[in-house]
């Protein structure tokens, strides 16, 4: 089996898709020649041709609302945005229109669309180019969320996206593109939108993490086995929908629940986790849902992100304040 | 060539009138729009409609037993003209005032009442009819429009697409994306503008101090034409020339039609407060159904037999709609939740499951305050 | 002291402040002639003349993104966005510009504007004109969000929210712009932003809510035998005001939040995470919560059901107090 890195395995799944059906196609800024800046739409110019992996203006909402447009008479386009800090200027297309026309038509129409964006820091990027606004989409009714935190599953995810009859945001953790290969079938095959997976089986602690937060958890827990402390981590996979049976079944058995992500806190996605879960397992906590986040701040530039984003240290002591109390 | 510069920057785009405020038309003009005189007539048909319609629902709501409407008053010939040029297999992408447009292409005037009664049945459009909602957000359906169109292209199908908006329209950053989008991808998309003079209380000059709408059409590289949008003739031709254009590979068209917004921007605005009465009268003067209905005296196609007929039909097909609209079943609080996704998700389900034990606490229906 | 409507309260805190600072404006769509949609800026345009009542192109990017370059040149903009469902066009513009200009120049520059809109449902509107998009903005670090529930509260916070040199989202809860009238001081005064109002105390059970539910908790409230019900107003959003919650969760044992926006990653789940993380051995039962549903809000022959009323509110009360 093929040894592919994560932006490999996204653009694998891309061609995979676009081979067996011909009304999928990718569009955005740069994504044809220059088969996008991160390389994800690599070739797929030169095997499909610019109908199929087009380059389209510089526009943002222009890229989405056409996208929706063209959902509409009969295609599936992956729209991709360059950098998750210019999902702003598409943010309306989004909200107003593509998660609302299934529900506004009754069904009539619908919007099978995915938007990639390469998300989340890590790579000293610029200004507006290391974003985590996933919770604005998952806070809006009609969109799923899908966020990978591997090779293989970025594949699966993506082609599942892709398939999806309702409008898909997929972030792809962009420190992770290129940092580990992982065996990644060549066939198409699919991880399903809306399960969640234990990464790693423990019985003391839940850590629960998506993205490129989930290596910083396994490698938490790894230390903490160390320990001897034995940690469960949950990759969330797909935010919206969420799986709630596996978070809130971990939550039951450990007792002790912390949530790690890049993106600010307050309001953030790990808020929703723990309210959940305070509503669902109350009598089985042990200790206060932790939260271990981005500060509520802009993240800062290259010299700083590495005191923003959470790390393994950061992680142990979420979990240690969750032992401890 | 300076003269010719001077000369071309007087009119940058054509500006098409057919028919007069008075009735008179070239005979050479009407021969060229290829239409009949049962052609003739039922485009004055569609507008009597339209206003009855119109009529009507001004009048519901102000009785409390419709929500907020928006009224088409004047503009009917803008519509009829232009939704006369399409062909069944074509895509419209209607604003929310295009009641007109959507009727000729067959959604009942039921459907209509329905959705301006505050029910999402309203916007479930018939299978077949290839018509979009109805859209709120300004410009956001122009970028939806292009869209669609584009996938005709790539799909190689023969359909095109019409976008309604109006003049404040033309501010929003989706107009630009929208129409740069099409000139650069050649999409067949007509778009069709509505100027009509306000954008609630703002007028047209304080939302572009370019001398008209159409003229921005070459800055994206296609043909913009300036029509008087109350000659349905005029608006015909200009939409039937630029959807064949686009048919035939020639990409988009700017279609500025040049009308009036005859009353309020909708049941919650005052048009008093913000122009003056002699604007208006002078604007009722320039009526698209009375414009109509003399050229049709003039030739001898009409009567005032044929008027009293039609006027009474009118009426009793939108007194049909109004009694089935009065009496659609109550609805059920499952159609809050179906349709977010494919599949209902749990919180979704959940969230259903709560709502319906709360109605079922209090006898099947909210309690009352 | 005057009587004042919600809406009045409004247009008297800007007019109150226009009179006393002459950068201070406003603009939007039709707030000048027309004195605005809901008559918000009605009389501004008389008194302070159309450069100081700007009506601006249909445009909501064009008016965020053009009064936060005014305001990096010395002027106060108020800018109204028309409604809550129109704020989405201009999302890109307060994200990405207004709430990051003083972190990104270090101080140099800030971008002290104000940006109003009638916000959330209840009033029979069409689609995208009854939303409550509150959650998007207090995720967003740099900006502050104030949603008044009542006349005095919404001059006072309007003013407070003028004066304040960060970027400020101010919802008015359209529903309550003409629901009632209530005593207004003439002049300027300032409700404090970041300070929630205790609006009633009680001991067995604390509601926290804010803009137009708060009335309808009272409603729920004034319903309910034998319980003492302790309510809080939270008025800004961002800044929280933490200790208010918590003191009073902390007294109580007991928390149900109500709001209008829908559930999933709303303030609702903050609040929620915050009381667990800091009054879990307090918490008597979970933190319940009476929200919109995970949908979009339906036209107007539907949203009474979407709409938390008095009795949901009641049967989330109960949920807590019999757990």
């Amino acid at each position: 089996m093929p040894q592919l890195n994560l932006v490999q395995a996204i653009n694998d799944a891309l061609r995979t898709e676009m081979r067996r059906d011909p009304t999928v196609l990718v569009m955005g800024e740069d994504v044809g020649v220059n088969g996008g800046v991160f390389r994800a739409t690599e070739n797929l110019y030169k095997e499909f041709g610019p109908d199929r992996s087009i380059d389209t203006p510089l526009s943002e909402a222009g890229i989405v609302g056409t996208a929706i447009g063209m959902a509409l008479n009969g295609l599936k386009p992956v729209a991709e945005i360059q950098f998750d800090g210019f999902m702003a200027p598409a943010f309306d297309q989004i909200v107003s229109h593509a998660a609302r026309i299934r529900w506004r038509s009754r069904g009539r129409f619908h919007v099978p669309i995915v938007i990639r964006a390469p998300y989340g820091g890590g790579i000293r990027g610029p200004e507006l180019h290391s974003e985590s606004p996933e919770a604005h989409y998952a806070h809006t009714p009609g969109l799923k969320v899908v966020i990978p935190s591997n090779p293989y599953d970025a594949k699966g995810l993506l082609i599942a996206a892709i398939r999806d009859p309702d409008p898909v945001i997929f972030f792809e953790p962009k420190r992770l593109y290129r940092a580990f290969r992982a065996e990644v079938p060549e066939e198409d095959y699919i991880v399903p939108i809306g399960k969640a997976r234990i990464a790693r089986e423990g019985s003391e602690v839940t850590l629960i993490a998506w993205g490129a937060m989930t290596p910083v958890a396994l490698g938490a827990a790894e230390k903490m086995a160390a320990q001897n402390v034995s940690v469960e981590v949950i990759d969330l996979r797909t935010i919206v929908p969420l799986d709630i049976e596996t978070v809130i079944e971990s939550a039951k058995k450990t007792g002790r629940v912390v949530i790690v992500h890049e993106a600010p806190r307050t309001c953030g996605f790990g808020s929703e986790l723990a309210a959940l879960v305070n509503d669902r397992a109350f009598e089985h906590l042990k200790a206060p849902i932790v939260r271990v986040t981005g500060p509520d701040t802009v993240i800062p530039q290259a010299r700083l992100e590495d005191y923003y984003l959470p790390d393994i240290g950061r992680c142990l002591k979420g979990i240690e304040k969750a032992l401890n109390y | 060539m300076a003269a010719k510069t001077i000369l071309q920057r007087e009119r940058l785009v054509p500006f098409i009138q057919i028919l007069d405020p008075e009735g008179m038309a070239n005979p050479t003009d009407i021969v060229e729009l290829g239409l009949k005189p049962h052609d003739f007539k039922a485009m004055y048909r569609w507008m009597v409609l339209a206003r009855t319609f119109d009529e009507r629902a001004l009048a519901l709501q102000r009785q409390g037993r419709l929500g907020t409407y928006a009224p088409l008053l004047g503009q009917e010939a803008a519509q009829v003209g232009s939704a006369y040029a399409l062909k069944p297999e074509d895509w419209v992408f209607p604003s929310y005032r295009e009641h007109a447009v959507l009727a000729m292409r067959g959604q009942s005037w039921l459907q209509l009442f329905t959705f301006w009664g505050g029910n999402e049945e309203g916007n479930r459009i018939p299978e077949g009819i290839r018509n979009f909602m109805v859209c709120v957000p300004i410009a956001t359906q122009i970028l939806h429009a292009t869209g669609a169109a584009w996938a005709a292209k790539l799909k190689g199908e023969r359909s095109c697409v019409i976008v309604y908006f109006g003049d404040g329209a033309t501010s929003e950053g989706d107009f630009h994306e929208g129409l740069n989008f099409a000139g650069v991808f050649k999409a067949p998309v007509v778009f069709f503008c509505q100027n009509n003079q306000y954008a609630i209380s703002v007028p047209r000059t304080r939302q572009t101090a370019s001398e008209t709408i159409a003229q921005k059409a070459i800055a994206y590289g296609f043909e913009g034409v300036q029509v008087d949008g109350n000659d349905v003739f005029a608006v015909y031709k200009a939409t039937k020339e630029a959807l064949a254009k686009a048919r035939d590979g020639g990409g988009p068209t700017l279609i500025e039609a040049v009308t009036y917004r005859l009353t309020h921007h909708t049941t919650a605005d005052d048009w008093t407060r913000y122009r003056p009465s002699e604007e208006v009268e002078m604007w009722k003067q320039k009526d698209p159904i009375k414009r109509l209905k003399l050229y049709l005296e003039k030739q001898g196609l009409w009567s005032e037999h044929d008027e009293a007929k039609l006027l009474e039909e009118a009426k009793a097909e939108i007194a049909q709609a109004v009694a089935q609209y009065e009496a659609l079943p109550k609805r059920d609080v499952e159609d809050i939740f179906k349709y977010m996704y494919a599949e209902m998700p749990w919180n979704l389900k959940e969230q259903l499951q709560e709502l319906k034990e709360y109605l079922a606490e209090h006898g099947g229906d909210l309690p009352k305050e | 002291m005057p009587q004042m409507t919600l809406v009045q309260a409004i247009n008297d805190a800007l007019r109150t402040e226009m009179r006393r600072d002459p950068t201070v404006l406003v603009m939007g769509e039709d707030v000048g002639v027309n004195g605005g949609v809901f008559r918000a800026t009605e009389g501004l345009y008389q008194e302070f003349g159309p450069d100081r009542a700007i009506d601006t192109p249909l445009a909501e990017s064009g008016i965020v993104g053009t009064a936060i370059g005014m305001a990096l040149n010395g002027l106060k903009p108020v800018a109204e966005i028309q409604f809550d469902g129109f704020m989405a066009p201009a999302f890109d513009q307060i994200v990405s510009h207004a709430a990051r200009i003083r972190w990104r120049s270090r101080g140099r520059f800030h971008v002290p504007i104000v940006i109003r809109a009638p916000y959330g449902g209840g009033i029979r509107a069409l689609e995208h004109h009854s939303e409550a998009p509150e959650a998007y903005y207090v995720h967003t670090p740099g900006l502050k969000v104030v949603i008044p529930s009542n006349p005095y509260d919404a001059k006072g916070l309007l003013i407070a929210a003028i004066r304040d040199p960060d970027p400020v989202i101010f919802f008015e809860p359209k529903r309550l712009y003409r629901a009632f009238r209530q005593e207004v001081p003439e002049g300027d005064y300032t409700v404090p932003i970041g300070k929630a109002s205790l609006v009633r105390e009680g001991t067995d059970v604390t509601v926290i809510s804010w803009g137009a539910m708060v009335r309808i908790c009272l409603q729920a409230i004034a319903q309910l035998e034998g319980i003492s019900v302790e309510l809080v107003d939270l008025r800004t959003l961002a800044p929280l005001d933490i200790e208010t919650v918590l003191s009073s969760v902390a007294k109580t044992g007991r928390a149900v939040i109500v709001q209008e926006a829908p559930r999933t990653c709303s303030l609702s789940s903050e609040l929620t995470a915050l009381i667990n993380e800091r009054l879990l051995l307090q918490l008597q039962a979970p933190v319940v919560r009476v929200t919109g549903y995970d949908t979009h809000i339906p036209y107007l022959t539907m949203e009474q059901y979407y709409l938390p009323d008095a009795g949901r509110v009641q049967k989330g009360i109960e949920r807590a107090l019999s757990f």
